[in-house]
């Protein structure tokens, strides 16, 4: 379980997050919306200790993310993250992206490492592209590769920022299947997205963000089939 | 100049000494090379660093290599330091001169490859759990090295060009035992024109190394 509690931050004099509160319980999918600047990405930042926190709690099953014992490296083998930029790296094959952190992090032995990536990658959709380097694929099919590098990990939580913004239209539909996926696999999942109808057909919660707060939040059907909020409104009636 | 004849065979019978030469202008090239390679990535790290005084001495050192002619630099410590009572022998006021600026040009190589690595690869790799130490050795600096590697080989021939300088000091590599043996055989065009193609074979041998190895070594394309 994933709970954020009164999450304060700042970047230099410009508060991003103004106090947030959000659970997030196992086997949960939540979906982030709101218009660019609002801090939904800032979130994910922060609950994966990339960026630190001014004021509030971050606890991941029991961990204090942001307490200094606690050991970032540690606690991020369990929080996949999936960017905007899907970030593959350019001199390592398919295979390799997805079976370095299993090896240099977890230790397993260069067979087993690639054992775990070749599972995961087969499972997006990349088995016949291992040995294959990432700058020769598709946007859409490096997402996806970014997708399972994370998932070799196995981490117990997933975080997507915005992971379909920077794709052609055509490529967006084979990386949403993939979060699809894993949703039936029953993975938790917090999801940054522009992605209006996606979001209503996974999500368990959607949280709308304005301006650092959490403006609007409860079941898919409610904020986005029936907001409560004008400023929610506002904001559906621009995007949909 | 009409009726020159060629004479070959004083060149030929002196091969071994020319063969001499150009060990020491390898040799010092190499050594040059490799001690510049050191201290450039100490140079790379002052310039990017936050502290004032670690990125002035940086900036100094690659500023004067960058900007004065190698030719003054050998200069300057073969008859400059000589004028403080240092006495560097020709070899090793070549060795200094080539060392301070294949560090100036080489951290700046440096620098740029390591700028030129997108941030979001260090965010992703640390997503994946990978501590600071293992970020660099396993995705910044493979990308980096082969963006560096065609630059530095490019300095290394460089180099072993610049070291002919070595013939104004009196340093007995390639060139300086050219001048020498057509000093007193007089055959200077031969000497000049068997010593050209030594230094055109060498080069061409380290490019042709390097390109070797880059294929072997490098997988995949650069982002």
């Amino acid at each position: 379980m994933i709970e954020i509690k009164g999450v304060h931050k700042s970047f230099g004099d410009l508060e991003v997050l103004k106090g947030i509160d959000l659970n997030v319980n196992s086997g949960e999918v939540v979906s982030i919306i709101g218009a660019s600047g609002s801090g939904k990405s800032t979130l994910l930042y922060c609950i994966n200790a990339i960026e630190k926190i001014n004021s509030g709690n971050i606890i991941v099953d029991d961990i204090d993310v942001h307490d200094k014992k606690t050991d970032k490296n540690k606690l991020r083998q369990n929080l996949g993250m999936v960017f905007q930029q899907w970030n593959s790296f350019p001199h390592l094959t398919v295979l390799e992206n997805a079976a370095l952190a299993p090896r240099i992090v977890k230790g397993f032995t260069k067979e087993e490492a690639e054992e775990i990536a070749r599972k995961e990658l087969v499972h997006v959709g990349l088995g016949d592209k291992l040995d294959v380097y990432p700058t020769r694929m598709s946007g859409g099919q490096q997402q996806r590769l970014a997708i399972a590098r994370a998932l070799a990990m196995k981490p117990a939580y997933m975080l997507f920022d915005e992971v379909t913004s920077a794709l052609d239209p055509e490529l967006v539909g084979e990386v949403l299947d993939t979060l699809r996926l894993l949703r039936d696999d029953g993975m938790t999942m917090i999801c940054v997205t522009h992605e209006i109808s996606f979001a209503k057909e996974v999500s368990d919660k959607v949280a709308f963000f304005h301006k650092g707060l959490i403006e609007e939040m409860g079941p898919p059907d409610e904020v986005l089939g029936n907001p409560q909020r004008e400023r929610t409104q506002q904001f559906l009636s621009k995007v949909l | 100049m009409d009726n020159y004849e060629f004479h070959w065979n004083v060149v030929f019978d002196a091969f071994p000494q020319l063969l001499s030469g150009a060990f020491t202008t390898i040799h010092v090239s190499v050594l040059s090379m490799l001690l510049g390679i050191v201290i450039a990535v100490l140079l790379a790290l002052g310039k990017m660093s936050d502290s004032k005084i670690f990125y002035n001495m940086a900036n100094i050192w690659i500023e004067t290599a960058r900007n004065l002619p190698a030719l003054f630099l050998i200069y300057m410590a073969y008859f400059g330091l000589g004028a403080y009572g240092i006495h560097l022998s020709p070899y090793f006021s070549v060795f200094s001169a080539l060392v301070f600026i294949n560090a100036g040009y080489l951290a700046e190589t440096f620098r740029g490859g390591f700028q030129s690595i997108p941030t979001t690869q260090y965010s992703a790799a640390k997503s994946l759990g990978m501590n600071s130490l293992k970020v660099y050795r396993h995705v910044i600096l493979p990308q980096m090295f082969r963006r560096i590697y065609h630059p530095m080989t490019n300095q290394f021939v460089w180099s072993i060009l610049m070291s002919s300088l070595g013939i104004l000091v009196g340093m007995n590599e390639l060139s300086g035992e050219t001048q020498r043996l057509q000093s007193t055989s007089f055959r200077t065009l031969e000497f000049f024109i068997v010593a050209a193609v030594m230094y055109f074979v060498i080069t061409k041998l380290v490019l042709l190394a390097s390109g070797l190895i880059a294929k072997k070594v490098f997988k995949g394309e650069l982002s």
